[in-house]
């Protein structure tokens, strides 16, 4: 049993959470899109560069030092934090984007050929689809998609048959940013590797709110990005099997990631995992999001994703009683997320409205335009919670969408 | 400036003075959106559709006998729907220069301009931008006419 978190606890270390919008009070529900940062991550970013910001790996100096110990230990904490075997199997990325696309460049290209299959699902957010759609037409293979059930659970019958045809990758992610549904992601992957598929998890959703450990999921890879676990933009994770990032050439190439480069005799590479990771790296990034994991086990992920099931519950009570209100996705395994739409309201509307009455909610596709598409709508509104929100905001939340629509439809 | 463009200009300001919260000011946006005719089934088509990322926007345009551009429009979403109708009310019917050059302020003044940013993604920074295209687009064809 997890311990029970005390929001207003939490909300004292988020600076940001006091600013007013519109003139009301910030309530802040948008976090399957970024998550707000805690005074840790800012004052850790800021402390180095106020006081060692220098380059990693290159400098005898007592600054290129300091930066590189803090970033290549931020690197362990990310290791710990997911359960991988060794720090060499974090590749420090731009975000999630960035380590899909680098699996589909570097393992993709050498490993996929005409005719093959990549087996996606309907549920997955632009990034896990457009890379593989890339890499297919390039060359000459095929990506096909799992449906998704009326609740938005994942067809897992569907998940069966088409492994049937042997894809040689199967990508899907942990959490759904649009639905909240959860996948049963070491079933996916035992499933998929029983098929000889290589699997890729996309972790963006689940790693704020969710325990990791992808031993555990026994997943070839995983992404994720450090802004929506509460760390900065522009740093993201790709963890690989060591074996298999071994095997892989580089992607990028440039500085950080060479052995010996000559003119003459050609180049080298360095080994896991700078080879992947050319060029200075996003330094007060990674420190950044090392500080983020280890202030969200502080908090304990368990009792933070228990405490944001108690709030979408909660929102989804007083929704229920709206005239005409539809919710998108209610999977009976589902997290912080709530998904909807509104008979004969137009979802930018309610989004408008809502935005006056300082509620910060996302409308639209939310990069899942194919999910949209499966449950014929054009976007919805989403309100995604956070370990800061409270009770109290979901009722200001309620109340607002209530007056929103009542205001809509007069 | 033509003065028909400022007037109209003022005489929302005006109007929009009334208010004094966003519910107000809001409602008089939605109920703008609700009179403004809404464009026929048959006439809401990709011609016609400036695709914002969440609200879409159609748009006509066509000249009269005066040299005037007349402009219909529509909207699937309600609030941009009146904010629509305002764009219209203002640029209708003026001769196609004047809408090519307008400054169409009375957007801050009434304090919906945030609306319009090009990242608000509700096809409504677009739509001015077509409407000014057209103006561009009218009086060439009339230049190229004389």
């Amino acid at each position: 049993m997890s311990k029970v978190l005390d929001p207003n606890h939490v909300r004292a270390q988020f600076p940001i959470l006091t600013r007013e919008v519109n003139g009301k009070p910030l309530v802040y529900l948008d976090h399957a899109a970024s998550a707000q940062k805690p005074v840790p991550v800012i004052e850790a970013q800021r402390e180095y560069l106020m006081h060692y910001h220098s380059n990693v790996h290159r400098g005898v100096h007592a600054l290129s030092q300091q930066a590189t110990d803090a970033f290549e230990h931020a690197r362990t904490i990310v290791q710990r934090h997911i359960g991988a075997a060794s720090s060499s199997e974090i590749i420090w990325m731009a975000g999630a984007t960035d380590g899909i696309n680098l699996v589909a460049q570097a393992w993709g290209r050498e490993n996929i050929s005409k005719g093959d299959v990549i087996l996606i699902t309907e549920m997955e957010h632009h990034a896990n689809i457009v890379p593989w759609q890339m890499l297919a037409e390039e060359r000459g293979a095929h990506v096909e998609a799992v449906g998704v059930l009326d609740d938005g659970t994942l067809d897992l019958q569907d998940f069966q048959e088409k492994l049937k045809v042997n894809p040689k990758l199967v990508a899907f992610t942990h959490i759904s940013n649009t639905l909240g549904t959860i996948n049963d992601a070491k079933q996916l992957t035992a499933w998929a590797q029983a098929a000889g598929a290589k699997v890729l998890i996309d972790g963006s959703q689940a790693v704020p709110h969710a325990a990791v450990d992808v031993q555990d999921l026994g997943c070839d890879f995983y992404v994720f990005s450090g802004h929506k676990s509460y760390g900065p933009t522009g740093i993201g994770v790709l963890y690989g099997r060591q074996s298999l990032l071994e095997s892989m050439r580089p992607w990028k190439g440039g500085g950080e990631m060479i052995d010996v480069v000559s003119i003459r005799n050609g180049t080298t590479y360095a080994g896991l995992p700078h080879k992947f990771e050319a060029g200075t790296p996003h330094i007060s990034g990674a420190i950044g999001l090392g500080v983020a994991l280890t202030w969200l086990n502080g908090l304990g992920v368990e009792s933070v994703m228990d405490h944001e099931t108690v709030l979408a519950a909660q929102a989804r009570h007083g929704l229920r009683k709206l005239e005409g209100m539809r919710f998108i996705g209610t999977a009976p395994e589902s997290a912080g997320v709530v998904s909807f739409v509104v008979d004969g309201v137009h979802p930018y509307d309610i989004g408008t409205l809502l935005d006056s009455q300082g509620v910060a909610v996302r409308t639209g596709h939310h990069c899942t335009q194919p999910l949209m598409e499966r449950f014929a709508v054009s976007g919805t509104v989403r309100a995604s919670f956070g370990a800061y929100n409270t009770l109290q905001e979901v009722d200001t939340f309620v109340a607002a969408t209530e007056r929103a629509v009542n205001m809509l439809r007069a | 400036m033509n003065a028909d463009l400022q007037n109209r200009q003022n005489e929302i300001v005006e109007e929009f003075a009334f208010f004094e919260d966003w519910i107000e000011k809001y409602e008089h946006v939605i109920e703008l959106g609700k009179e403004l005719e809404s464009l026929p089934e048959e006439e809401k088509q990709e011609d016609y559709l400036i695709r914002g990322c969440q609200s879409r926007v159609w748009l006509t345009a066509s000249k009269n006998a005066n040299g005037e551009v007349r402009f219909r429009a529509d909207s699937d979403a309600i609030i941009t729907k009146g904010l629509v109708a305002l764009m219209v009310r203002v640029l209708d019917g003026l001769p196609p220069q004047d809408i090519a050059s307008a400054d169409l302020w009375f957007i801050g003044k009434i304090g919906l301009d945030t609306h319009l940013s090009p990242t608000r993604a509700n096809g409504l920074q677009s739509m001015v931008q077509q409407m000014k295209r057209y103006g561009i687009a009218f009086q060439a064809d009339m230049e190229g006419g004389k």
